[in-house]
C-alpha cells in the first residue's frame, strides 16, 4: 500500500483516500445516500479527520444502513429506529472527545424519532447530524414518511393528503445553531457544508435531499434527480477557511462583490466560514430571516440550499452540565469512588 | 377491620398490663398537608429513643387534598414489617375518621382534633381531643405554613401520652430540616405547647408507651433510592439519563443531591452527569450509547418507563453493552397505580427485549443491599458487557428503614474486558487478531474497544441485527446460532458470579420458603410466629436472577416450599419453574398483590392454612 502512495495522494495524517473507505455499499444502485457517504470520505480524507477519533451513529432505514460504508476506522453504532439521537447524547456526555457523525434519514428523524431529534437539539449536543432525506421509506418499500409532498402519488400508498414536514425549519425552531440544506446531486456543496459542521461546536443539522431511485425518483417528486437538478437554488458558494489561514484571506478582493455579497461567519476555533451570494439574499445569521426563507420555501415550492442559519454556539451539554475536561470514559478510579471517609461521615449523618 | 385473628400481632387483649415498645399507630390525614415531616419528626424521636422503628407511607396518587395514611410501628423484638391493624389512630383527617376509628382494635386509641366536636362513637376505646386550632393560632405563622405546622400538634401529644422526651423531637427536627435554625424553631414551638397543653388537659387512660432501648445505637435511617442513589455514586456512575416516574424519582433525587461527592475537588466540575431525558426511550438511549463509549451508565425508573425502554434493554442485550436500569417497581396494570408498591415486574425485567433474552436482575431486600447492588451492579454489568435491571420496589425505595452503617466496596471496579490501545496492541501481537465477539476465553465474553481507542483496529460496528463474530453484518444461520450459543453460555456463567441467595437451612426441616426484595421482614416476623406454634420452617431470600444451584437445591430438598411474593400472578414462582426442571408440584405459590407491603398476618396465615390441611 505504502508503495502506491504518491504525493499529492496522501493526507496530512499520511493517509489514503481509500483508507477513509468502508464497506461495500448494499443500497440500490444509484441511491443518493451512496453519493453522501462519498463526500463524507472526500471531507474526512481532505481534511485530515482522525478517523479513531469519529463515532458514527444511526437508527434504522436505508441511510442508517450507510455508516458501514464509510469511515471503516471509526467505531459505529447502527441503533434502533429514530433513537440514534438520544445514543448519540450517552456516547458525547461518555466522552467529549470524540466526533460525533449521525446519519438519520426522514423516518427516522421526521417520524418515530421526531421528539429525539428535537431534544438532541434543544440540548445541543455536539455532532454533525446528517438526514438523508428521500420522502419515503425505502426499507419497507415505498410507504409516504412525513416529509412526502402534499398530493403527491405513490404507487401502492394513494394520494398523501398531509402537509411536509420541514425538517431545517424544525430545527432551526429547536434551537440548533447551524442547519443547511443540501441536494447529494450536489456534491461540491455537500462537502463544504460537511467541512464547515464538522467545525461547528455544537449540534450541525444538515437536511440532504437524496432521491431514492426505487421509490421516489419521478420528476414530479420535489425528492428526485430531475426535480433536484432543474429546481435547485443555491444560496451561496460555501467555503471553510480554516484557523490562522492568513494569505488566502487578504487574496480576496471584496471589490468584486457588492456590500452584502460576502458574508463571512467566525467559528469558535477561529476558523471561518466564507459564503459568497449566488441565489437570493440570505444572511443565515438571522434566525427570523431563516425561518421566513423556509416558509417562503414552503409555500413557493422553492428547493433553496446552502447554509441556512448559523449563530455562535450555545454551551453544549456537556458543558451546561459542568462535566470534567477529562471525558468521564477516561476517569481513573480514584475519580470515580469517593473515599472511605466521605462513607463514614454521610452514615455519621443518618445516625 | 379491628378483627386481630393472629394472636401475637397485638398484645391488646392481655388485659391490664402496659404494652410497651410493642404496637403501631397510623396518621391519617390529608395528602399535601405537610404531615410527612411530622411523621418523620416522630420516626426519628423514637429512633433516638433506641427503639427499633418502622414507618411507612400509604399514600394516593396525588398532590394536595386525598387521603393519606402513614403507619409507625415500633417493635422491641426488631420486626419491622407492616402490620395489618394499628392500635392507635391519629384521626387528622375528617372525611376518613369514621373509617379511621372503626378500624381501632378494642382496647385502642383515638387522637383527634377537639374542633370537631366528634363524639364518642365507641365506648372500648380511648379518646383524646385535643384543640388544633387554637394551639397553632397562638403562634405567629405564615398563613401558608399554617396547615403543615398544624400537624405538628399530634407530635407534642403523642410525646406526652406515650413518653417520648420533648428534646428528642426537637433534634429530630434539626434532622429534618438540616440544621435551619428558623423552620426548627417554627415546629418546635407548636410541639411544645401541644405537649404542655396535653400534660395539663389530658388524663391517660390507655396502655401504651415508648421506654427507651439501646436497639438503634450506630444505626442509620435511610430509604432504598436514597441508599441506591448513594451506592451508585460509590459505584462509579458516571451518566445518569432519567425520566420523573413515580416511585423512583427520588432515586435520581438523592444523586443530585449528592452529587458533591463526585465533584473533582482540583477542577470544581462534575464527574458524573445527569440528565433528564424527554422520556424513558431517550433515557435508556442515552445509557446505552454511553456504556458503550466507556461510562457508567444507568437509569431508574418504574414500570412503565421499563416499558418503554423495552427495546434498547434488547438491542443493549444483543449488541452487549453494559448499562443499570434500577426499576423501583409500582403496581400494574398498564400506567399502573404510582403509589400502591408491588413486586409485578420480575417476568418482565427477566425476560426483557424480543427475541431470546434473559437479564440478570438483582433482587435487594434491605436498604443495606440497595447501597451494595447500587455499586455492584456496575461490576456486573461491565464484567458481562450486558444491561443489569435492578428491581427495587416502592415500600423499600420510598419507605425509610432501620439499618446498619453502610460497608464501603470491598474491592476494586471491574471494568470488565476493555482492551485499551495498548493492550489492543499486546492482544494482536499475542493472537494475531483482536474481534470484538470471538470468544476467546470461552467465557461467553468478548473484548470490547471503546471509541475513541487511538488504534486502526481498534474500531467495529455495534448492531443489534445479525452479525458474526468479527462484528460484521450477517444473515447466515450459522452465525446467529453461534452468537446465540454464546450469549446463552454468557447467562449460565453469571449464575456464578450474581449475588447468592441467603439461606437459612436446616435438614430436619421439611418445610421452605422463598422469597425476595422487600418481604424479607415479613417473612422473618412470620417464620418467628410459624414457630412458636410448632411450624418450624426453613428460609431462602433470592438476590438475583438467574438463579444458582443453591437456589435448585432447596426447592428439591424440601416436602413443601413456598414461594411468597407481591404479586398477582406468583411471578416469581414461575420463574423458578423454568429454572428447576424437575417436577415442582411440591411448591405452592403464595402470591398477594394488593399493593401494600406484605404482613406477617398474611404469610402466617397462608402457610398455616396449608400446612393444617
Amino acid at each position: 500500500m505504502a508503495a502506491n502512495r504518491t504525493i499529492g495522494k496522501i493526507n496530512a495524517l499520511g493517509l489514503t483516500r481509500e483508507d477513509y473507505k468502508g464497506g461495500k455499499s448494499t443500497l440500490c444502485p444509484g441511491c443518493g445516500h451512496d453519493s453522501i457517504s462519498n463526500q463524507i470520505i472526500s471531507v474526512a480524507y481532505d481534511v485530515g479527520l482522525k478517523q479513531e477519533n469519529v463515532i458514527k451513529l444511526s437508527g434504522i432505514g436505508c441511510s442508517s444502513k450507510t455508516p458501514a460504508y464509510f469511515l471503516g476506522r471509526s467505531h459505529a453504532f447502527n441503533a434502533i429506529h429514530g433513537r440514534m439521537p438520544s445514543v448519540a447524547t450517552g456516547a458525547t456526555l461518555a466522552n467529549h472527545d470524540l466526533v460525533a457523525i449521525g446519519v438519520s434519514g426522514d423516518g427516522d428523524s421526521g417520524s418515530i424519532g421526531f421528539g429525539q431529534f428535537k431534544h438532541l437539539i434543544r440540548r445541543n449536543v455536539p455532532m454533525v447530524y446528517i438526514i438523508e432525506n428521500n420522502g419515503v421509506y425505502g426499507l419497507t418499500k415505498g410507504q409516504f414518511s412525513a416529509t412526502a409532498d402534499a398530493g403527491q402519488v405513490l404507487k401502492y400508498y394513494g394520494r398523501n393528503e398531509l402537509p411536509p414536514i420541514d425538517l431545517a425549519l424544525e430545527a432551526i425552531i429547536g434551537g440548533a445553531t447551524f442547519v443547511a440544506r443540501s441536494f447529494s446531486g450536489h456534491a461540491e456543496q455537500v462537502r463544504s457544508l460537511l467541512k464547515a459542521a464538522l467545525a461547528h461546536r455544537g449540534t450541525a443539522v444538515i437536511d440532504i435531499i437524496s432521491p431514492c431511485v426505487t421509490f421516489n425518483n419521478t420528476p414530479t417528486s420535489s425528492k428526485s434527480y430531475d426535480y433536484g437538478k432543474a429546481h435547485e437554488i443555491a444560496l451561496h458558494e460555501i467555503e471553510l477557511i480554516p484557523e490562522g489561514f492568513v494569505p488566502e484571506r487578504e487574496e480576496i478582493n471584496i471589490q468584486d462583490y457588492e456590500e452584502g455579497q460576502i458574508i463571512e461567519v467566525e467559528m469558535h476555533d477561529g476558523s471561518y466560514i466564507r459564503l459568497k451570494k449566488v441565489g437570493p439574499d440570505h444572511d443565515p445569521r438571522s434566525r427570523v430571516q431563516a425561518m421566513e426563507l423556509l416558509e417562503k420555501a414552503g409555500t413557493e415550492q422553492l428547493f433553496l440550499t446552502g447554509l441556512l442559519y448559523y449563530e455562535e454556539p450555545r454551551p453544549t451539554l456537556g458543558e451546561t452540565l459542568n462535566l470534567t475536561d477529562t471525558p468521564l470514559a477516561h476517569l481513573p478510579e480514584h475519580k470515580l469512588r469517593p473515599s472511605k471517609e466521605a462513607l463514614d461521615k454521610l452514615m455519621q449523618g443518618l445516625m | 377491620m379491628g378483627v386481630i385473628d393472629m394472636p401475637a400481632e397485638s398484645q391488646i387483649q392481655e388485659t391490664g398490663k402496659p404494652i410497651v415498645n410493642d404496637f403501631a399507630f397510623m396518621v391519617a390525614t390529608k395528602n399535601g398537608s405537610g404531615s410527612q415531616t411530622s411523621n418523620m419528626a416522630l420516626v426519628r424521636a423514637l429512633f433516638k429513643m433506641g427503639i427499633p422503628v418502622n414507618g411507612k407511607n400509604l399514600f394516593p396518587s396525588n398532590i394536595k387534598g386525598l387521603p393519606t395514611w402513614y403507619t409507625i410501628r415500633v417493635s422491641k423484638d426488631g420486626y419491622t414489617a407492616r402490620r395489618a391493624t394499628t392500635e392507635i389512630a391519629i384521626a387528622f383527617n375528617e372525611s376518613t375518621a369514621a373509617e379511621d376509628i372503626a378500624s381501632l382494635p378494642s382496647g385502642g386509641v383515638c387522637i383527634l382534633p377537639q374542633e370537631w366536636n366528634w363524639g364518642h362513637t365507641r365506648e372500648d376505646i380511648t379518646y383524646y381531643e385535643v384543640p388544633v386550632k387554637d394551639t397553632v393560632k397562638a403562634f405567629d405563622i405564615p398563613t401558608e405554613r399554617r396547615e403543615q405546622v398544624s400537624n405538628m400538634v399530634y407530635v407534642g401529644v403523642v410525646a406526652r401520652l406515650f413518653d417520648i422526651p420533648l428534646e428528642l423531637t426537637r433534634e429530630a427536627l434539626v434532622d429534618q430540616f438540616g440544621g435551619k435554625e428558623k423552620p426548627v424553631t417554627m415546629n418546635y414551638q407548636v410541639i411544645e405547647a401541644a405537649y404542655n397543653w396535653a400534660a395539663e388537659n389530658l388524663v391517660k387512660s390507655d396502655r401504651f408507651h415508648f421506654a427507651p432501648m439501646d436497639k438503634t445505637k450506630g444505626k442509620i435511617i435511610i430509604t432504598g433510592n436514597e441508599a441506591a442513589a448513594l451506592g451508585a455514586l460509590f459505584g462509579g456512575v458516571t451518566v445518569v439519563a432519567w425520566y420523573p416516574i413515580t416511585p423512583s424519582t427520588s432515586l435520581v433525587d438523592a444523586i443530585i443531591e449528592n452529587r458533591h461527592l463526585r465533584t473533582d475537588p482540583d477542577t470544581g466540575k462534575d464527574t458524573v452527569a445527569i440528565m433528564q431525558a424527554e422520556d424513558e426511550i431517550a433515557a435508556a438511549g442515552a445509557i446505552v450509547g454511553a456504556g458503550w463509549a466507556g461510562a457508567r451508565a444507568m437509569t431508574a425508573t418504574s414500570g412503565p418507563g421499563l416499558s418503554l425502554m423495552a427495546e434498547f434493554a434488547g438491542l443493549a442485550y444483543f449488541a452487549e453493552i453494559p448499562i443499570v436500569i434500577w426499576d423501583v417497581t409500582r403496581m400494574g396494570p398498564s400506567t399502573g397505580l404510582p403509589t400502591r408498591t408491588s413486586q409485578g415486574d420480575i417476568l418482565f425485567a427477566y425476560f426483557i427485549g424480543h427475541g431470546d433474552t434473559r437479564q440478570i436482575c438483582l433482587l435487594p431486600g434491605s436498604v443495606e443491599e440497595c447501597f451494595e447492588f447500587g455499586w455492584h451492579a456496575f461490576d456486573l454489568a461491565e464484567q458481562f458487557q450486558t444491561p443489569v435491571i435492578v428491581l427495587s420496589d416502592l415500600d423499600l425505595g420510598m419507605n425509610n428503614w432501620m439499618a446498619e452503617p453502610f460497608t464501603y466496596p470491598d474491592r476494586p471496579l471491574n471494568r470488565g474486558k476493555v482492551l485499551d490501545k495498548a493492550a489492543l496492541e499486546k492482544f494482536i501481537a499475542e493472537k494475531g487478531e483482536w474481534y470484538r465477539y470471538r470468544d476467546y476465553d470461552k467465557d461467553g465474553v468478548g473484548y470490547r474497544t471503546l471509541p475513541g481507542t487511538d488504534h486502526p483496529r481498534a474500531a467495529y460496528f455495534t448492531r443489534g441485527t445479525g452479525h458474526d463474530d468479527r462484528a460484521v453484518y450477517s444473515e447466515r444461520s450459522d452465525d446467529w446460532v453461534e452468537n446465540m450459543a454464546r450469549l446463552h453460555r454468557k447467562f449460565e456463567n453469571a449464575r456464578g458470579h450474581v449475588p447468592q441467595p441467603v439461606v437459612d437451612y436446616d435438614p430436619s426441616r421439611k418445610i421452605g420458603l422463598i422469597s425476595y426484595g422487600s418481604n424479607d421482614p415479613a417473612v422473618c416476623e412470620a417464620r418467628d410466629r410459624l414457630a412458636a406454634e410448632g411450624i418450624e420452617t426453613n428460609y431462602l431470600r433470592i438476590r438475583a436472577l438467574p438463579t444458582t444451584q443453591a437456589v435448585h437445591d432447596f426447592v428439591m430438598n424440601h416436602e413443601r416450599v413456598y414461594v411468597i411474593e407481591n404479586n398477582f400472578d406468583g411471578q416469581l414462582c414461575q420463574v423458578l419453574r423454568i429454572e428447576v426442571p424437575e417436577d415442582t408440584t411440591h411448591m405452592r405459590s403464595l402470591a398477594l398483590g394488593d399493593g401494600l407491603p406484605m404482613t406477617p398476618k398474611w404469610i402466617y396465615e397462608n402457610v398455616k392454612r396449608y400446612e393444617d390441611k
